[in-house]
């Protein structure tokens, strides 16, 4: 924590958790879709759920899944302009269970081209996120660093030529995880680098035969 | 599903707080700040305490002493349109509270001579309310630390500056003051509300905002952590127990207290009071008493002014109008 977490952020109220951190967990919900979202389900959990309305937190959802910022003073008004730029909402209530974070979402995303994302995460105060799961992966990502999500084959060797290309890059990788559905079936590689990821690193890692999709998370 | 077949951490690991942290015998411990300990060297080496929290602020996040002021003094155009944003009397998204601020400015108008607290506490006290109604209607606010206590330390710096005219780059001095002794209570203790109650939120903000207000008069740093101390003594045990679940019941209102509770120490510091109870412990026992209240009383709108029965009727109210009424499905 920095003297400008304390003071600070700049945001639009009236909650760091609610408001705040619902934009951020939208804003890395479209990151991880990597397009333009045209379709959004979004499921509401625990606190979310019951008091969404009160702290806007289904607009700042809203306003993360559009790509705006915490302090974008639209945010009141995200639901009129997702129905200009074509993106249809729609809210539910779900229960992801005794240990989900009482302020949990999940979205069901459908991009401008057809793609399909899962994000489930929470705001965990002060406007931070975490990203719980992606699609069927469990994940722990904050998007607090440069993100990289590589979906692959389950195969030797992957992890090696990813990293190779990153390393061939001067790009450092600060945390890794790696999880699969089943031995030999799809993977998810989720790196956390110290170096944003260059589009010629993200491009050749894309290029990679067992790599089926690589997408970058930043925020800010 | 085989969940992690691998896991590396090759930095150290910040927690949830954001904290940078050491692994001691698996466990990861958050760094713990001491307010003491950066008085005791601001006096040694003879600087104001804002002086001595820029150096070190400057040298920690390897940048310059005039860059920091600058982010700092960025921030109070929007402090203070939010002030003016509050002054207009919107009314918050719950319907909760909207006005009173705009109230307190016509009365303060009408009859200055009556106040009953004097101009700069008037002040604080309008300015604080218009904040906390901003924050509530959805308006642009600067956390300080939180949302839910951005109109505390606006209020107690703005109110001062008027009465004193400060420059901005006095009140930047003490936005830097605040952050400082925020980020200590932070490392000892805590900044939410879920995990400590309103002192946590309104209580840190009145510790942040008195000592600044002791720099910002001219007090020594020993001064700004009585006050800090005296500040947060005032406010322990305030639990945080918001109708509906809301940021608008008690805490709009709880925002124009603590400012008045920021004001009341920062008097006795300057006048030489000092505090029995030295502040790192002050700290530590806001953080004890937070960890001890039960969870009604954390945040969760199931204990106190929400457990009222007009608190639960307005609960009940405003979630009997969902998927009905003034629909925000899209």
């Amino acid at each position: 924590m920095n003297i400008f977490d304390v003071i600070g952020p700049v945001m639009i109220g009236p909650s760091s958790s609610h408001t705040a951190g619902a934009v951020r967990l939208g804003n890395v919900a479209r990151l991880i879709l990597g397009e333009a979202v045209m379709e959004a389900r979004i499921g509401l959990h625990g606190s979310f759920a019951e008091t969404h309305r009160g702290h806007g937190t289904d607009r700042a959802l809203v306003a993360g899944l559009l790509g705006w910022a915490t302090d974008d003073l639209r945010i009141p008004n995200s639901f009129e302009f997702a129905e200009t730029a074509g993106l249809a909402v729609t809210f539910s209530d779900i229960n992801l269970g005794e240990l989900a974070h009482p302020n949990s979402v999940r979205f069901n995303l459908i991009g401008q081209a057809g793609t399909r994302s899962d994000v489930t995460g929470a705001s965990i105060g002060g406007g931070r996120v975490q990203v719980t799961r992606v699609d069927d992966f469990p994940v722990e990502l904050t998007g607090d660093f440069a993100t990289l999500l590589v979906t692959h084959h389950d195969q030797p060797g992957v992890i090696s030529l990813v990293t190779a290309v990153l390393g061939q890059q001067g790009i450092n990788i600060a945390q890794m995880r790696v999880s699969r559905e089943q031995k030999g079936a799809r993977a998810l590689m989720v790196l956390e680098t110290d170096q944003t990821v260059t589009d010629e690193a993200l491009r050749a890692i894309a290029a990679l035969p067992p790599v089926e999709r690589a997408r970058r998370i930043q925020i800010d | 599903m085989k969940p992690c077949a691998l896991s590396l951490r090759c930095r150290p690991w910040r927690g949830r707080d954001g904290f940078k942290s050491t692994e001691r015998g698996g466990a990861r411990v958050a760094q713990k700040l001491s307010l003491q300990q950066w008085i005791a060297q601001a006096e040694e080496k003879n600087l104001t305490f804002a002086m001595f929290c820029l150096q070190r602020q400057a040298a920690d996040l390897e940048t310059t002493e005039a860059a920091i002021l600058a982010r700092m003094e960025a921030l109070l155009p929007v402090m203070r349109d939010s002030i003016q944003a509050g002054l207009q009397g919107h009314r918050s998204v719950g319907g909760l509270v909207g006005g009173d601020a705009a109230k307190m400015a016509a009365y303060g108008a009408e009859c200055p001579g009556n106040s009953v607290v004097g101009p700069v506490l008037a002040d604080a006290v309008t300015m604080a309310l218009a904040v906390g109604e901003a924050n509530a209607s959805m308006g642009r606010i600067v956390a300080a630390p939180t949302a839910g206590s951005s109109g505390v330390l606006p209020a107690v710096l703005f109110a001062l500056g008027k009465s004193r005219r400060l420059s901005n780059k006095q009140l930047a001095e003490g936005l830097l003051v605040a952050g400082a002794i925020g980020m200590v209570i932070a490392s000892r203790a805590t900044l939410s509300g879920a995990a400590g109650g309103c002192q946590a939120e309104c209580g840190a903000a009145a510790a942040m905002a008195a000592g600044a207000a002791v720099d910002l008069c001219g007090g020594k740093p020993a001064q700004v952590g009585d006050a800090v101390a005296m500040a947060l003594k005032n406010m322990l045990g305030l639990v945080c127990d918001p109708v509906a679940g809301l940021v608008e019941v008690p805490c709009v209102k709880r925002n124009a207290g603590a400012a008045a509770q920021a004001l009341v120490a920062a008097e006795m510091a300057l006048a030489g009071v000092t505090s029995v109870i030295p502040v790192d412990e002050v700290i530590d026992a806001m953080g004890s008493i937070g960890a001890a209240l039960p969870a009604a009383l954390r945040e969760t709108a199931r204990g106190g002014l929400a457990d009222t029965p007009t608190g639960r009727e307005w609960a009940k109210r405003l979630f009997a109008g969902k998927g009905e009424g003034n629909s925000t499905e899209t």
